[in-house]
């Protein structure tokens, strides 16, 4: 109720503490991770060892057939897959999983500073209480973006066909005039450019904002505000651009000869709805430690709203992408959909349809009343949803591309998700423990304190 | 308001008064109508002890209503009253209906709801609806407090409603 919180700015300072133990658990998680990789990949090359010679002798009667047919069916999807097959190995499938995971956790962090950049910029008063937990997350692209460089500047041709040997070299038995044509952009060096200039200046930025966050604690004033208002705006400025020129290199460029222009917006729905899921899930673990109890069910109720809104928002904008493809029916646009829905023996049929369950239906009707918005459970449990249903997402963005039938859910899976979500929970608790988990003299904190909707 | 109910009006001149008085007035156990005020005042319908709006509802089955009518129609007009291939598609085009399904859905919840709300408050045109005090579309803030349906008497709920802050007393 209005007016009645017990607490002000002058007693809200709390710090989380990362425990020994809960370090512990992580390090455990972390290791029963790479436990189940290891494992995964020992069976992955005994598997595939055996299968090889198969493999090998297939690929030839493919050649075969390729040159008796006169080489006429270099167009799209058919020389995509000959392609893929090519270069196949087993060890592709560690590298796709780690640019996978690599994307998706790269996601989190930096919509964590999205996040805080757009309270500034709106001058929104009610998340002065929790920005703090979203502000920690971009530590972790201190991991996450150096990984994506090494992958993509080692294992690049694994991941993208545009960097296969010779695609772009005329006269080159693979070479192929559609790529030929992108290689202005789509190239070694730009990429790299791209990667590493708008992560620095990600990271740069969060530096500042977080700078004078901490220093606002210890001085004060709306000075510090209003910098810190102009760091999150030029935030928004460089993310608007960067997100989708990301989602075209990092997910999109997988499959090369196909574009959407959602693509952007589709990859930015499904990062930005997981990190309002993890936010929330942050907030409701240090809650039950006993910490943030300023942070009432009315901010959990536009926690929850924001992340309603936007699986519905994700929903759209996967929807519209297919839709338009669906009614325009052009053959270099449906082989997207092709592929996911009955290509490569029907493996990635399952993880689509439960996808769309995952992150629209259930959210949908979980999240719908205010009841639910407002009482932890369903929160968690929808938070929960949306973040598989969105790890589900970005394997159905890349997977099909890189591994095409070579694709599934085995340990290897299981275990590099459970490596990167441990690494990211140990940075983001330690990150946390960095500062007042409330930023004490925000000057919008007794609006926040004071949140009734 | 009909001319039979007997109420007794406090007028207040502060919105964090009538707020607190609301309480105040409460705790002697008596039941307040309603309170009205010239803007929102966060907490007081739950001050006041006010049911959640029941419209939440209404809206979601309007909305599943709309869901249904745009379905049935497309899929009647579409499929089995005069089939047409469009774009080469089946007859029966689900993704193709989806944003006329949507239109249908918010359409049916948005005048639905309006129509709900205006029913519930007995909204509709050549109602004349008289306040109980001219003032709370300007400054004043107004407790009414229905004495029939009151087990105190008259006297002590103006004595209350005095206590309280108010700046008068009117009954009506």
């Amino acid at each position: 109720m209005a007016g009645h919180s017990h607490f002000s700015p002058a007693n809200v300072e709390e710090h989380f503490e990362f425990s020994a133990e809960g370090k512990k658990r992580i390090i455990y998680a972390f290791i029963a991770g790479l436990a189940a990789l290891a494992l995964g990949i020992y069976l992955l090359s005994k598997g595939e060892a055996g299968g090889h010679e198969v493999a090998n002798a297939g690929h030839d009667a493919v050649k075969a057939g390729h040159e008796a047919a006169g080489e006429h069916l270099s167009g799209g999807a058919v020389s995509h897959q000959a392609g893929a097959e090519e270069h196949y190995d087993w060890t592709n499938r560690i590298w796709a999983n780690v640019w996978l995971n690599a994307v998706f956790f790269t996601g989190i962090a930096v919509v964590g500073m999205f996040f805080v950049s757009l309270q500034y910029l709106t001058k929104s008063g009610w998340s002065a209480v929790m920005k703090r937990v979203p502000e920690a997350f971009p530590k972790f692209l201190y991991i996450s973006l150096p990984i994506l460089a090494a992958v993509f500047f080692f294992k690049g041709d694994v991941i993208f066909h545009w960097m296969h040997h010779g695609v772009t070299e005329v006269g080159s038995e693979n070479y192929d005039k559609i790529i030929a044509g992108k290689s202005g952009y789509l190239n070694k060096n730009f990429f790299l450019i791209r990667l590493v200039g708008f992560g620095a200046l990600w990271i740069i930025l969060w530096n500042m904002l977080r700078k004078k966050s901490l220093e606002e604690d210890l001085v004060g004033g709306s000075d510090l505000f209003t910098q810190m208002v102009k760091i999150g705006t030029a935030f928004i400025v460089v993310f608007g651009a960067s997100s989708s020129i990301f989602a075209w290199d990092w997910v999109m460029s997988i499959d090369t000869h196909w574009f959407s222009t959602m693509f952007g917006w589709y990859m930015f729905a499904s990062w930005h709805v997981t990190t309002y899921a993890v936010i929330v899930l942050a907030i409701l673990y240090l809650k039950d430690k006993g910490l943030m109890g300023y942070v009432n069910e009315n901010h959990l109720h536009d926690l929850g709203k924001f992340m309603f809104a936007f699986s519905i928002f994700w929903s759209y904008v996967w929807f519209e992408q297919f839709l338009l493809i669906y009614y325009a029916n052009l053959p270099e646009e449906t082989i997207y959909f092709l592929e996911r829905w009955e290509g490569h023996n029907k493996i990635y049929k399952t993880s689509e349809i439960l996808m769309v369950i995952l992150n629209f239906l259930l959210p949908f009707l979980v999240l719908m009343t205010r009841d639910a918005k407002r009482t932890r459970i369903f929160l968690k449990i929808a938070a929960f949803l949306i973040i598989a249903g969105h790890y589900i997402d970005f394997y159905q963005m890349i997977m099909p591309g890189v591994l095409g039938k070579h694709g599934g859910y085995g340990l290897v899976e299981f275990g590099m998700v459970t490596v990167f979500a441990s690494a990211f929970i140990y940075v983001i608790s330690d990150e946390l423990t960095k500062a007042s988990l409330v930023a004490k003299n925000h000057p919008f904190l007794p609006e926040a304190l004071h949140h009734d909707i | 308001m009909s001319s039979t109910t007997n109420y007794i009006l406090g007028v207040y001149d502060d919105e964090d008064e009538v707020l607190h008085a609301v309480t105040a007035v409460k705790a002697q156990g008596i039941k307040i109508e309603d309170v009205f005020t010239p803007f929102p005042i966060h907490g007081l319908d739950v001050a006041v002890g006010h049911a959640r709006t029941r419209l939440p509802i209404a809206a979601f089955m309007f909305g599943t209503l709309g869901m249904i009518c745009a379905l049935s129609l497309i899929s009647y007009t579409m499929v089995f009253d005069w089939p047409m291939i469009i774009g080469g598609k089946d007859f029966f085009a689900l993704p193709n209906w989806i944003p006329v399904t949507f239109e249908g859905t918010v359409l049916f919840t948005a005048f639905g709801l309006v129509t709900t709300f205006c029913a519930s408050n007995n909204l509709y045109p050549g109602n004349k609806v008289e306040p109980l005090d001219l003032r709370i579309t300007d400054d004043k803030f107004v407790m009414a407090i229905n004495v029939d349906k009151n087990k105190v008497s008259a006297a002590d709920i103006k004595k209350a409603l005095k206590d309280s802050g108010a700046i008068e007393v009117n009954t009506k």
